[in-house]
């Protein structure tokens, strides 16, 4: 690697915990970014010649904060004079090298960051794109890409979303217990949403698919200054493990392959152990919750060697362990997947039609009642549910997916017929 | 004499490289590892998974405590190391608080889930 990769590499690594001091020192988000910027440039220049400094992290933010002070004070000529104790908060280099050493600033500075772009005023996908944008540090064009819009609509977007949390105001002072749970189970659904954006594409070459990365590099971070926390564990745990079967989800068509007609020897098996390992040191604090749980549940599938292996009575306690912490109608329509295959398709039904109310609207509800049906014989009503199920795709791929069995179907009757 | 050479790196910087830069280092270190394999003069080589997957067994008061984590006190130093293969955590923990409880001079045993990167073929 040339040294200016490595650069560039240590940067992006570097920006989270960076950045987040420098959004404490200068309580505001521009005032910060222009900061860490700053100090990114001065890094390019000086790291080739010097070599790296031997703490990066703490050599950005004392240089961003130098910047920043000197902009700040530049501006004050124009603006009205920033407050008292944002300029003795500058202090001297002394008590940088005291912060530096100190860890637990970097952890609150690290979460407050993630934090502010989860604001339950900001649609999800606003809260993907900023997170994306601050947290990470993609440039607003690969965003933009990403998302298959606009440069400029999605510069408007982001500028729009940042005035959202600036205008609700940043908490600086430290987080009490309770504070400090709330921010993370918000940032733990925020950095999944990360996660799902770039799992759900089909298209490998979409640069969505990015997304899923970086929000398992965003987890390790958080689990890396929260280490006790069984639910960031559990959260890491389930990414890995939905993540281990990315080349093995779509065929060369693009096309969905379903979990029991998936390759497994093209699952990564590094990432479903580093996996497994997490989940261990999660049970040992004996406090479940969702992201747990539904890890365990794809570990399960991830430890059968073959589709006929899977443990679905297991996989069915699970979930129904789900559903007691977070009832859902989904989490019952994936225990009705479980009951199926372990008890047969009728008393699987019989859960399915139950949730009619609640899912009439939901692809995966009609597919799968179509799909119970087929099993069933009762061809006909199986034939109305996937044509429910095909209006209601939300991808190609789900489409295609529903008429390939509908093609079953046909092909079914005619060699009755014949 | 046996040598252990232990790597140490920034790890967020190791984890943000892409999959090509990191099979690029990979084939890179292969390259030097290889004639000493050949030479039989290579041990087992690992890669340790990420620190958060890391455990820690610290002495204390009475019972060895189990901690999430990586050993992370400067002050001491690193003594040893042990491999083992073990089929739960819980297991590995179990082995490390009963190390603890015979070695007076112990302080912790960090445990770290890791791949084989070479089996090695050492003759003792």
């Amino acid at each position: 690697m040339t040294d200016l990769a490595w650069i560039d590499t240590t940067l992006a690594a570097a920006r989270p915990r960076a950045l987040g001091a420098l959004l404490r020192y200068f309580r505001n988000l521009d005032t910060a970014e222009e900061a860490f910027q700053e100090a990114c440039l001065r890094a390019l220049r000086s790291w080739p010649d010097k070599g790296p400094p031997r703490d990066p992290v703490a050599w950005l933010i004392l240089v961003g904060r130098n910047s920043g002070i000197d902009a700040v004070r530049r501006g004050a000529r124009l603006e009205a004079l920033p407050d008292e104790d944002l300029i003795s908060d500058t202090g001297d280099a002394e008590s940088d090298m005291a912060d530096r050493l100190d860890g637990s600033h970097y952890r609150d500075d690290i979460l407050r960051l993630m934090f502010i772009c989860c604001h339950p005023d900001l649609p999800a996908t606003q809260q993907i794109a900023l997170a994306l944008r601050i947290v990470s540090g993609l440039s607003v064009q690969q965003i933009a890409r990403a998302f298959l819009v606009g440069d400029s609509a999605m510069e408007q977007r982001i500028t729009r979303a940042k005035a959202r949390v600036a205008r609700a105001g940043v908490a600086f002072e430290t987080p009490g217990v309770a504070e400090r749970a709330e921010r993370l189970s918000r940032v733990t659904t925020m950095i999944y949403l990360v996660f799902n954006e770039g799992y759900s594409q089909s298209d490998p070459k979409r640069d969505a698919c990015a997304f899923a990365d970086e929000a398992i590099r965003l987890a390790r971070l958080l689990l890396g200054i929260f280490p006790s926390e069984p639910e960031i564990m559990g959260l890491l745990a389930l990414m890995l493990l939905q993540l281990s079967r990315r080349a093995a989800r779509f065929d060369a068509e693009g096309q969905i392959v379903l979990l029991e007609d998936q390759d497994r020897s093209r699952w990564n098996r590094e990432a479903i152990n580093e996996a497994l390992a997490l989940i261990e040191k999660a049970i040992r604090h004996r406090q479940p919750g969702p992201y747990q749980i539904q890890a365990a549940i794809a570990a399960l599938h991830a430890r059968a060697i073959r589709a006929e292996d899977t443990d679905w009575t297991q996989i069915e306690l699970l979930y129904r362990t789900l559903e007691h912490v977070q009832p859902s109608p989904v989490v019952t329509l994936n225990r009705a997947v479980a009951v199926a295959k372990r008890s047969g398709p009728a008393e699987a039904l019989e859960m399915v039609e139950q949730l009619v109310g609640a899912l009439d609207g939901y692809f995966y509800f009609h597919g799968l009642r179509g799909n119970l049906l087929m099993q069933l014989g009762r061809n006909h009503e199986a034939r109305t549910a996937f044509g429910r199920a095909i209006a209601l795709a939300q991808s190609p791929a789900e489409a295609a997916h529903i008429r390939l069995q509908l093609d079953r179907l046909k092909a079914d009757a005619e060699t009755s017929l014949g | 004499m046996l040598y252990a050479i232990l790597c140490y790196a920034n790890e967020e910087t190791v984890f943000a490289w892409s999959k090509d830069e990191e099979e690029a280092v990979m084939a890179r270190l292969v390259t030097v590892q290889e004639p000493y394999a050949r030479a039989g003069k290579l041990g087992p080589v690992g890669r340790l998974m990420p620190t958060t997957t890391a455990t820690t067994v610290r002495k204390g008061k009475d019972e060895a405590l189990v901690i999430d984590g990586p050993f992370a006190e400067t002050k001491e130093a690193l003594l040893g190391f042990y491999t083992i293969d073990c089929d739960t955590l819980e297991e590995a923990v179990a082995f490390c608080k009963q190390l603890s409880a015979v070695n007076p001079g112990s302080s912790s045993y960090e445990i770290r889930p890791f791949y084989v990167f070479r089996p090695g073929d050492l003759a003792t």
